[in-house]
């Protein structure tokens, strides 16, 4: 205590002789503190490359005790804004999604009231029956009584709880009168969406119409994927040999991102999903689109781009309605320019990133299927000219 | 010597004692064994530390490019598989070797050459896991190595053989283990120590000896099932041949969630044994926190599949595995209060043991509550497999099981080596593991309520991302100076330390009866027990201790 002492005194001094002009108090202690942290470390630096004991090691604990409330204050203000961002289960966009926020609301009250009781509980007895002298530990061995309060207290919440479960998972997996039926088939790395009834085939970006039910039947085409678009539904795995239905109604218009969420190799991080909500004459307009084969290009560089395609072995993995072109092992592109992104997430979809995916795909996501077709710079500005002519 | 192992029955040939290196090959003393699992584990434990810094650096900004995709799975998986199967469950099984003799009074494990197989099977196995890297190619499927993308064509390299071959081996050393833990447990107490009697920690190993005996087999079959479909070419998994993948994500969470248990168990009786002696008051409820292992043990065989709620298993098995999984947090919860009710009117001396035993139950019970949030199906539908899912595992694996391990740490090294670790270093370990553990952990429950999915490399910029990734990585750090601090102060005691004695705690049970670190045989003579306090009674003979 005494070189603390020493250190302290004369910052008491200075606040109490330069009167009303004095810094707050809160920042005196504040600087106190930090006086202390680094005579602390610097103590501790000589005692422990000597290994001899440390005299305060009391302040430590002091200065532990306040880094971690500073870091629990902090951590409890990140929590709030970062719920509402996009992509998170708390801003939901269908009923499905709301009940589940509403049920994680619930959950996360009660637990957090838990764990406010249990660990001031736990704070109270470590500081307040701290070893003194004179204080002798009492002796008892237990209360049966109360061992069955705290037991019971608990399956009780919890058969509230697993009352809201069952209700909750009931009546969002409940399957929706005359939905909009869409064969969702997980590849690797990218995702098929297909729509049996209006015939239209496209990849990693879903158009659905809003207020209007959507049932998904996920599978995959290889390993395990999961089809996860938090703001609209909880997720489900695509398994191969297995079909997983999905349900939800879109509440509201707009873009909702989600993303495969079972590792499934090395691409696993770049696949990506993006759902469009629209009106529903907007979405009838979109499929109709859809329906329609492929565009024929106009320009000059887009002309020459298909040549390219057409030579070269594209068209065995990838499909352009209305051309020779019907390969099935990556995603449609027969209205690829239409589309936001490119490599399930990874580019944006402009004509330079498409250019830059073509010359190298595997310098863009390595391990990638789609191979480095080795194209000069001239083809691919060509062909990326092609693929956003593909609208 | 001589009048000293006067009374002792060797269970196995006396053989000269060697002296060297060659001492520590040779042996079969359970004390000895338990330090090289313990030195071993702590090796594993540093290089599965290191795995995480990198996996960290990586994710410190959105788009990084500290390590190609491919070696970050690889350093991804082999973090998970060492940290489970190379470093706590055999750490445990350490500790157990060294104390559950001498808790009991036994002179040594039932088996002792069955022991020294035991944990060469371990290092062996580890060292055939890591193996892999020199042989072209890491282990890259996630520590649970689903199929099909852990076979080919999906994954053509030796990876996930090495991955099967090596963790069969460590298996077979850990069953032998816990068969030789729950005789040496059944058999070999001291008389007078009743199964009612036995230290808390005793009844923690014996408890999960049985349930590694369940959970381990299973696992071993579903290595053996994936190495026949990459080598010999069987179709157990193999959907296009009628095969199932659904299998073996059964099989293996069938072992993957008892091991959670396995994870926790003893360390639960690590604390029940700190708590006392560092709050000088017998454990609150000795029967309620005893039985609540057995249940928990009980009911961890059943709460696999909460890992596959995402399966598509169908809502009849969803709600039953949503319900079993809920009835655990009830023995787990009745475990807390007791610790807690333990402190209550104590006079708690705040060594570091204690400090790390506080830390356990408040770190624990955070990945506690959020495990009944993910027992709710339609809630675990949106967080599983995400961030989320990561923090509360490492809450429940960093925050409970490696709290508790530095708790007996600073407990027992003196019993171990004779001296006492530095409590000052301690104390900084401790508040840098807190402050670290939180900074990493606490914020990627925001990531996963993000979107942010498990086991990616790297993340789109996003709003908030990248700044709860920075100081994930900035809170990892953290960490790693604790565990430096942590591995100084252990190397550095066994020279500088200072000098314990028998029973530097003033503790209770019986490995404190014998010096410090005990001779060979344990005991000149063992005490008499007649309570869970045995030497509690010798120490206060006015006032023995009534059960």
């Amino acid at each position: 205590m005494g070189s603390y002492d020493r250190l302290a005194t004369p910052l008491r001094k200075t606040q109490t002789t330069s009167g009303p002009a004095a810094a707050p108090p809160q920042l005196c202690r504040f600087a106190r503190s930090a006086l202390r942290v680094a005579f602390c470390a610097l103590r501790f630096a000589r005692c422990a490359l000597r290994f001899r004991p440390f005299p305060s090691a009391r302040h430590l604990n002091s200065i532990g005790r306040l880094s971690g409330s500073i870091l629990a204050v902090g951590l409890a203000l990140g929590l709030l804004p970062a719920l509402a961002a996009p992509r998170s289960p708390f801003s939901p966009a269908s009923p499905q999604a709301a009940s589940i926020a509403d049920l994680f609301w619930f959950t996360l009250i009660a637990a957090g009231l838990i764990f406010l009781g249990v660990e001031g509980t736990i704070l109270y007895s470590a500081f307040a029956h701290r070893e003194r002298p004179g204080r002798e530990a009492s002796q008892f061995h237990g209360n049966t009584r109360v061992e069955i309060i705290w037991t019971a207290l608990p399956a009780l919440l919890l058969l509230v709880v697993f009352y809201l479960t069952v209700r909750t998972m009931h009546d969002i997996s409940a399957p929706p009168g005359d939905p909009v039926e869409i064969n969702v088939v997980g590849h690797q790395w990218w995702w098929e969406f297909s729509y049996p009834k209006e015939d239209v085939t496209t990849a990693n970006e879903l158009h659905v119409p809003v207020g209007e039910p959507i049932l998904l039947h996920v599978t995959s085409a290889d390993v395990i994927h999961s089809f996860w678009v938090p703001q609209l539904a909880g997720k489900q795995d695509a398994n191969p040999g297995h079909v997983n239905d999905i349900t939800f109604t879109v509440s509201a218009p707009g873009t909702y991102l989600g993303q495969c969420a079972e590792f499934c190799g090395i691409e696993h991080t770049w696949m990506a999903i993006r759902v469009v909500a629209e009106p529903p004459a907007q979405y009838a307009a979109w499929v109709k689109a859809q329906q329609q084969p492929a565009s024929r290009p106009t320009s000059n560089l887009a002309i020459l781009g298909e040549t390219i395609f057409q030579s070269q072995t594209c068209g065995s993995c990838h499909a352009i309605a209305g051309t020779s072109a019907n390969g099935v092992a990556g995603p449609s592109l027969t209205h690829v320019g239409s589309r936001a992104t490119i490599g399930a997430g990874v580019l944006d979809n402009t004509p330079a990133n498409m250019e830059r995916w073509l010359l190298n795909p595997q310098d863009v996501k390595p391990g990638v299927l789609m191979p480095n077709s080795k194209l000069t710079p001239n083809d691919a500005k060509a062909l990326a000219a092609y693929m956003e002519s593909l609208r | 010597m001589a009048e000293q192992t006067r009374g002792y029955v060797p269970t196995y040939p006396t053989i000269t004692a060697p002296t060297g290196l060659w001492r520590w090959v040779a042996t079969v003393d359970h004390k000895d064994i338990g330090v090289l699992y313990i030195v071993t584990t702590l090796v594993f434990f540093l290089i599965g530390g290191l795995e995480a810094m990198f996996i960290r650096l990586q994710l410190i900004a959105p788009n990084a490019k500290v390590l190609d995709p491919e070696t970050y799975d690889e350093f991804f998986t082999m973090h998970g598989t060492t940290m489970v199967f190379l470093t706590v469950m055999p750490l445990l099984i350490g500790f157990a070797n060294y104390l559950v003799p001498l808790m009991i009074g036994a002179r040594d494990m039932a088996f002792p050459r069955l022991n020294a197989m035991s944990y060469w099977l371990l290092l062996f196995g580890g060292l055939l896991l890591y193996f892999s890297f020199l042989a072209g190619q890491a282990p890259n499927g996630m520590w649970f190595m689903y199929v099909p993308q852990t076979l080919p064509p999906y994954t053509t390299g030796p990876g996930p053989n090495y991955w099967a071959a090596g963790l069969l081996v460590t298996s077979v050393g850990t069953i032998a283990a816990s068969i030789n833990l729950t005789v040496t447990i059944l058999l070999l107490r001291a008389p007078g120590m009743a199964i009612t009697r036995l230290p808390l920690f005793v009844w923690t190993v014996l408890v999960n000896s049985f349930l590694i005996l369940w959970a381990l087999p299973p696992l071993a079959a579903a290595m053996v099932m994936m190495l026949l479909d990459r080598l010999v070419g069987t179709h157990f998994f193999d959907v296009s041949a009628g095969g199932n993948v659904l299998l073996y994500e059964h099989l293996f969470w069938f072992l993957g969630h008892p091991e959670v248990y396995i994870l926790i168990l003893p360390v639960f009786g690590m604390v029940s044994e700190t708590i006392p002696v560092f709050a000088r008051k017998p454990i609150f409820g000795y029967t309620f926190i005893a039985a609540s292992t057995v249940a928990i043990a009980f009911l961890a065989m059943s709460v696999w599949a909460h890992h596959m709620f995402t399966s598509g298993m169908g809502l009849t098995e969803d709600t039953f595995f949503s319900a079993a999984s809920m009835l655990i947090a009830i023995p787990t919860g009745v475990k807390v209060f007791n610790w807690v009710a333990t402190m209550w009117r104590g006079a708690i001396r705040w060594t570091s043991s204690m400090l790390f035993s506080i830390g356990f139950i408040g770190e624990f019970i955070i990945g506690g509550l959020t495990g009944p949030m993910l027992a709710t199906v339609p809630v675990d539908w949106q967080v599983h497999d995400s961030y989320f899912i990561v923090a509360h595992l490492h809450y429940v694996f960093f925050g409970g099981s490696v709290m508790g391990i530095f708790a007996a740490a600073y407990y027992w090294y003196p019993k171990i080596t004779g001296r006492l670790m530095s409590e000052n270093l301690g104390k900084w370990h401790f508040w840098l593991t807190i402050v670290g553990l939180n900074l990493t952990f606490f914020p990627m429950h925001l990531n996963g309520l993000l979107g942010m999915p498990r086991h990616v490399y790297t993340y789109p910029n996003l709003p908030g991302l990248a700044e709860l990734n920075f100081w994930e990585t900035i809170g990892a750090f953290i960490l790693a100076t604790a565990v430096v601090v942590f591995v100084w102060n252990v190397v550095a005691s066994v020279r500088f330390g200072r000098i314990a004695g028998n029973d530097p705690w003033d503790a209770w049970t019986l490995e404190w009866a014998t010096a410090s670190p005990p001779p060979p045989y344990n005991f000149a003579s063992i005490p008499p027990v007649r309570s869970r306090r045995p030497l509690w009674d010798l120490k206060h003979p006015e006032n023995p201790d009534p059960r």
